[in-house]
């Protein structure tokens, strides 16, 4: 139906501007159609080659309105890619459907540009390293079109004057670095003429052969983007030795084909950029930031060659409220641009991953292009749920779909309580299982005779450690009265001496009845018996000594009030003396027996 | 005398162990952080040699799991022999990474696997400064295991092997070596068997760590020895010894690398003697109590004859097997360390390492720094008094010099030594000093004596901080004095907080002798100088420490950097460059010869197969490659040819004067490729017994393919096209010169790296025979046609 009505639309002018300059192929036609058909129509056709088609990776067209300085361009048309059975094969047909009607007898501009990749061949496909890279490019001398064209020129746009050959035509001439064909006149439809340009090209081949996107957004304040990258030199392949001599020493002569820095142009304000591979960060790159923009140099580890890949990782964060709204409707939404930021690179295979906060719901994708859209479900730091991962996929991704794509979804913003919560109460759970742990008596069985043995051993343990106790504080009475000799024979003070006397006397007998207590505590417990026998020693041996003590004691304050000499009170006091050494050293070693 | 304590202690206790608490806490961040100069001055990055391969382990487990590892043959090294990784490899490292990594994970948090290998040092030296605060706490109380701490957290030795990426075996080793000590003290002063178990699972997880578990296993028994001769056997002793070689043994034999060695090799046997002495000591012991003394002599010097001539017979049996083995059962680092001539004498594989050579006085300075003059006094304050404890500490300090002075690598062993005793003498000092000026503030007037009751209240007062410095009887496991809060406690205190108290109690030990004995009290002047210079002294080891761990020890080694005139550094990142470059620019199944150093670096970095690497487990094909880097040009490609090697790369430090490239260790492939192929000869490549490669050098060093691949190009590339090597500071003696089997296809920016490519065969024989290379450029014509082809001819 609308091959009848487009076959009376008529190209009237075209102008073709293929740019050759880089390793991406973007051609710029503008036709101006006419309808002089009988009826109004709405969709003009486009052609490419089956073999472009193939390699295309954009394609969009406006209208141009106007004339002069008053030329408006229109919204992008819709594209929709149609076949006919009568169309040539190896053809492929677009249509676009334009804003308003083309009436009859009116005429409209149409701008197409259309981005084709891989279509530059190196030749010859292995080069040197003095070499330099020859490529070639094969088109139709006109513009493969459904109609029959008035006149028509189509420009290649040269990166250098030097040419190694093309195709000569009636109305071709190199001219610089522009190479015109053209004006043809009244070309009939789906016309064929190839075209060749061999030429030298040492722009930058670079090939992201797989770049995998990951835009996670935490609502605690930052976006942060992951780029894994895997990198190519698609251009002529490097042949034979690579001498790191030469590209020093000469870098205008050799190497000009390789690249050895890449620009990449990040989100103003972007922050704690990072730029590594598997093994490590890689120190060379320069990050010049202003407000208004974020400038990333990188250079790969090594410079690549034709063929030569690198791997790396890029990432980023940028502040949340740069990129994230509301909507009208209460939802949010991520407005992010899709593509890589390195400029003028070609990306095979892109996948872009948008990692939604955890608890968001309802995800919807609104990008300007086809896309392939999928979900998936990531665990990051302590999640329970997961979060929601919306994937976009495509391939052959050129500068051109570097434009912002938006996610809308809706978020409950007391989920982000709930990591924070979580924390909080695991550490409330830990403190109390301590406190617990503590406070309880874990034995397993309460009544096992292991249990109980341990209890009666602990009880054991118990009474001879408040034996020792008494016994400790019995000995420091015998040390009181032994300083209280010692003051005595020094000061003369009798009265003092008979006051400690006095004073040891009573805590003795004090503590003679907690030794007596704990005897019979421990005559009483089954399991005391081995230590009963030393126990009880110890504590006759000790109430002798301190009988001694107290003997030698009256004595001595007995001799000092005879007013006798010291020497013969020592010597008065010698057997006491003795017999208390004895029964000190006996009491101490019954006490270290007990203690084992 | 307890009059004080009763009002104080439990609330003082409670304070104090809150503060130690505290202070061990902020011992683990120093000793973490402290280690974190690498990765702030340089990044969060594998460092060296070792822990490359360590960390590929771990990739491996981690993606494939523990049984896979298990079984794992890894083809990508020692080609064509592979290696059985599962076997041959000191678990415990990786499977605490692996752990630490799964844990992570199951808990959502999304660690990499390279993160959790690079922090894990770190992380366990904050545990082994917990481990050493335990460990001399048993020894000597609170504050000398709080100093000890304090000093392990930081001690450069420790440090050079623990940094932030240095994912090595030793990172968990010492953890749990220290460990392994403590459970084993632990147990010697408890007598409980939980203790003893414990301490066998900790052997158990250092057999797993790292072939220095052997010091272990010979360490303990040569204490348990000691105790024995000098009549400290005890019920604790037998159950702190007996189980641990039972049950380690078993646990020992479990770990694949070890396995039948735990009770085959050597290095167990002096374990298993101490064994049955231990229990011929505890049969005596019984046979004494249940004998009277007279019969028990008889009975001794009968069986004292029978037992020597049996003795001596099974000395001669055990001699003549240990005999009979090749090694006489050692292997040979072991022997190394005995005799530490052996391995120059006999191994130049262990002796080409550097860090097997032994150390110079100035690294004992460098890494231990003022703990050497502190040791001595540590000795000192063991021996009073002694205790089984106490003597363990002065027998490893004693033994892990010995072994420091054998190997560079072991002074590692030495810092946790040096550091216990180290802040036993510091407390100990302290403690003295503090507790003089105490003492000072109360009139003491040598008149009037000191009223009872202000004394006691001041030694309770001081309780706390003196302890250490009162002499214990740590022989005695139970309390002997107390406060007097303990009388007042009810009888029937809840069974587990009853145990605790106990165990606080034994670990606190006893002021039991204070009242008998007044320690000295120092001039308040001299004490307070004293504690001056003391903590001058400890500041100048803080100093030299963060140096170390900042300036000496934190630089990866993979990345190297330098100051740039202007104050900016300037990055020498050619190893990965190098690295990236073979990863992802070969085939992946493409051989790569190097010598064994980079191995680790290759596998893991690279990921291509390497012909041998830094498991140094095959000689013979060290040997090879050696002889090949020795031989000249077309030797050494027939050589590679035979391994089927496709890329061969040499490190060259000279043009920017990077000391240790591979002209550097070239005797030592020398030495080695001689050891097996005699055709080698060391005498070849020197000049007069110099090493040289000016001018003056032997025409065989330079026509070896070591010196061909390092100097290819370089004199055009110095500065006057003169040669000039910064490294060796001379002219090098061959300038030009052309490569006729290998092909330079990559080399990194500052030339450090420099990967030649063996030219294909057809090459050789191009020329040298007509009819050959007619035939063979009629096989190869066909590719170049199909590559000159015009793809748009059609």
């Amino acid at each position: 139906m609308s091959r009848r009505k487009g076959g009376k639309l008529k190209g009237l002018l075209l102008g073709r501007q293929i740019d050759l300059t880089s390793h991406i192929v973007r051609t710029s036609a503008s036709i101006r159609f006419e309808n002089k058909g009988s009826s109004d129509t709405t969709k003009v056709l486009f052609a490419l080659s089956s073999a472009q088609a193939e390699r295309l990776a954009y394609l969009a067209a406006i209208v141009l309105e106007g004339k002069g300085k008053s030329k408006t361009q229109s919204d992008p048309l819709a594209v929709s890619q149609v076949s006919f059975q009568s169309a040539p094969r190896d053809i492929v047909l677009y249509s676009f459907s334009l804003n308003k009607p083309l009436k009859r007898g009116e005429s409209a501009i149409v701008e197409v540009n259309y981005v084709l990749t891989h279509v530059l061949k190196p030749f010859p496909e292995e080069i040197k390293q003095s070499d330099v890279q020859l490529v070639v490019y094969l088109d139709n001398a006109y513009l493969l079109s459904p109609y029959v064209v008035k006149v028509q020129t189509t420009t290649f746009k040269l990166p250098r004057s030097r040419v190694e050959s093309f195709t000569k035509l009636d109305a071709s001439r190199l001219a610089d670095s522009e190479l015109k064909y053209g004006p043809y006149e009244n070309v009939a439809a789906f016309s064929h003429q190839p075209v060749t340009v061999h030429f030298e090209n040492n722009q930058p081949f670079a090939v992201i052969k797989e770049l995998e996107r990951e835009i996670e957004i935490s609502h605690w304040g930052n976006v942060y983007v992951t780029e894994n990258y895997h990198l190519m030199h698609g251009g002529a392949r490097h042949k034979g030795t690579f001498s790191r001599l030469d590209y020093q020493a000469r870098p205008s002569a050799s190497g000009v084909a390789a690249f050895n820095r890449l620009f990449a142009k990040l989100p103003p304000r972007a922050h704690s950029v990072y730029y590594r591979d598997e093994i490590g960060n890689i120190s060379t790159s320069h990050l010049r930031s202003d407000n208004k923009r974020t400038d990333l140099l990188l250079e790969p580890r090594y410079p690549l060659f034709g063929g030569w890949q690198v791997t790396f990782t890029l990432g980023y964060g940028v502040p949340i409220s740069d990129f994230l709204f509301y909507s009208k409707d209460g939802q949010r939404f991520l407005d992010f641009t899709f593509g890589s930021p390195i400029s003028n690179a070609v990306v095979d295979k892109l996948v872009v991953k948008v990692v939604l906060p955890e608890g968001s719901k309802d995800p919807v994708v609104s990008v300007p292009f086809p896309v392939e859209i999928t979900h998936e479900r990531k665990y990051s730091y302590l999640d329970t749920v997961g979060r929601t991962v919306v994937v976009l996929r495509k391939e052959n991704v050129v500068p051109e779909h570097d434009v912002h794509f938006q996610v809308y979804y809706k978020f409950n913003n007391l989920a982000l309580l709930a990591e924070p919560l979580m924390l909080v109460f695991g550490i409330f759970c830990f403190f109390i299982a301590c406190i617990a742990y503590m406070h309880f008596d874990f034995s397993i069985s309460k009544s096992s005779a292991s249990y109980q043995a341990r209890l009666q051993r602990e009880e054991v343990a118990d009474a001879i450690q408040r034996l020792q106790k008494v016994m400790n504080v019995r000995a420091a009475v015998t040390d009181k009265l032994d300083a209280s000799l010692r003051d005595l024979a020094r000061t003369g003070d009798v009265a003092s001496c008979k006051a400690a006397r006095k004073a040891a006397e009573a805590t003795l007998k004090e503590t003679a009845k907690e030794v007596k207590s704990i005897q019979e505590a421990l005559q009483a417990s089954s399991r005391a018996a081995s230590v009963l026998l030393k126990v009880d020693s110890l504590i006759q041996k000790e109430k002798e000594k301190q009988d001694k003590l107290l003997q030698k004691h009256s004595l001595t304050v007995e001799l000092y009030e005879r007013k006798l000499s010291s020497k013969d009170i020592d010597n008065r006091i010698a057997p006491y003396q003795q017999k208390l050494l004895v029964l000190t050293q006996e009491v101490s070693d019954l006490l270290h027996a007990i203690d084992d | 005398m307890a009059a004080g304590t009763e009002v104080i202690s439990p609330r003082r206790g409670a304070f104090g162990s809150v503060l130690a608490v505290l202070i061990l806490l902020l011992i683990g961040i120093l000793a973490f952080s402290i280690r974190l100069f690498s990765v702030i001055k340089y990044e969060s990055v594998i460092h060296e040699f070792d822990p490359y391969f360590n960390y590929r382990v771990t990739q491996f487990l981690t993606k494939s799991g523990i049984y896979e590892f298990w079984n794992w043959f890894d083809d990508r090294t020692w080609y064509p022999l592979g290696r059985v990784i599962g076997g041959t490899v000191y678990p415990g490292l990786t499977l605490t990474a692996g752990t630490m990594w799964w844990i992570a994970n199951a808990l959502n948090i999304p660690l990499s696997v390279e993160t959790v290998c690079v922090f894990t040092a770190p992380v366990f030296s904050a545990y082994a400064a917990w481990a050493t605060y335990f460990l001399t706490k048993e020894i000597k109380g609170t504050g000398a295991g709080l100093t000890a701490a304090a000093l392990i957290a930081m001690v450069p030795s420790y440090i050079s092997r623990s940094v932030a990426g240095s994912y090595d075996n030793e990172a968990v080793a010492i953890f749990a070596l220290i460990l392994t000590f403590y459970l084993y003290v632990k147990t010697l002063n408890t007598g409980s068997l939980f203790y003893t178990t414990l301490n066998a699972l900790a052997y158990f997880y250092m057999v797993c760590s790292w072939g220095g578990y052997t010091f272990i296993i010979n360490l303990i028994p040569m204490h348990v020895l000691l105790c024995i001769m000098t009549g400290r056997f005890s019920s604790r002793l037998y159950i702190a010894y007996a189980p641990l070689v039972i049950l380690g043994t078993i646990l020992a034999a479990l770990v694949p690398v070890v396995g039948f060695n735990a009770v085959m090799t050597s290095e167990h046997f002096a374990s298993f003697l101490v064994f049955v002495i231990l229990h011929v000591t505890a049969l005596v012991h019984y046979i004494k109590r249940i004998l009277t003394p007279k019969t028990y002599r008889m009975a001794l010097t009968m069986v004292l004859t029978i037992g020597t001539v049996g003795a001596l017979t099974l000395v001669a049996i055990l001699v003549a097997l240990v005999a009979a083995s090749p090694t006489k059962g050692w292997s040979g680092r072991s022997l190394s360390l005995l005799d530490p001539t052996y391995a120059s004498k006999y191994i130049p594989i262990i002796a080409s390492v550097s860090e097997h050579q032994p150390p110079t006085w100035p690294s004992y300075f460098m890494d231990i720094n003022i703990l050497a003059f502190l040791i001595p006094a540590g000795i000192i304050a063991c021996f009073s008094p002694l205790s089984d404890s106490s003597s363990f500490a002065v027998l490893y300090m004693v033994t892990s010099v010995y072994f420091s002075g054998v190997m560079v690598r072991l002074m590692l062993v030495l810092a946790p030594a040096a550091c216990i005793l180290a802040g036993i003498a510091l407390s100990e000092a302290f403690g003295t000093l503090t507790y003089s000026i105490k003492y000072q503030q109360i009139p003491t007037l040598s008149n009037e004596p000191v009223s009872e009751e202000k004394t006691t209240a001041l030694k309770s007062a001081i309780d706390s901080s003196f302890k250490s410095v009162v002499p214990k009887d740590s022989n005695k496991e139970k309390t002997k004095v107390e406060g007097d809060e303990k009388v007042k406690e009810p009888v029937k205190e809840k069974t587990s907080k009853r145990i605790r108290k106990k165990e606080k109690e034994i670990a606190e030990k006893h002021v039991e002798k204070q009242v008998e004995r007044k320690p000295l009290v120092l001039p308040l002047e001299a004490s307070a100088v004293g504690i001056v210079l003391l903590i001058l002294l400890g500041s100048f080891y803080v100093i030299h420490c963060v140096w170390a761990a900042a300036e000496a020890y934190s630089a990866p080694s993979i990345v190297l950097s330098s100051q740039m005139s202007d104050g900016s550094v300037h990055v020498f990142d050619d190893f990965r460059e190098a690295y990236a470059w073979l990863r992802h620019n070969t085939d992946e199944n493409d051989k790569v010869a190097s010598w064994w150093d980079y191995g680790y670096q290759t596998t893991a970095m690279a990921n291509r197969t390497v012909i041998v690497d830094n498991n140094t487990w095959n000689n013979t094909h060290i040997a090879t490659v050696g002889m090949a880097m020795s031989s000249p040009e077309k030797e050494a490609w027939e050589i590679y040819q035979s391994l089927d090697v496709k890329y061969v790369f040499v490190i060259f430090g000279g043009l920017v004067g990077y000391p240790s490239d591979d002209i550097n260790k070239f005797l030592w492939m020398v030495r080695i490729g001689g050891g097996v192929f005699p055709h080698i000869r060391e005498p070849d490549y020197l000049r007069d017994n110099q090493y040289r490669i000016d001018s003056m050098a032997t025409p065989t060093m330079l026509n070896s393919l070591m010196y061909r691949l390092s100097y290819y190009r370089f004199a055009e590339a110095t500065m006057d096209g003169n040669g000039y090597d910064r490294v060796r500071r001379t002219e090098i003696g061959k300038k030009h010169f052309k490569l006729a089997y290998f092909e330079e296809v990559f080399t990194t920016q500052h030339w450090m790296v420099r990967i030649y490519k063996l030219k294909p065969s057809k090459n050789r024989q191009r020329g040298k025979n007509k009819r050959k290379t007619k035939a063979v450029s009629k096989k190869i014509t066909q590719k170049p046609i199909k590559s000159l082809k015009n793809p748009w001819s059609s």
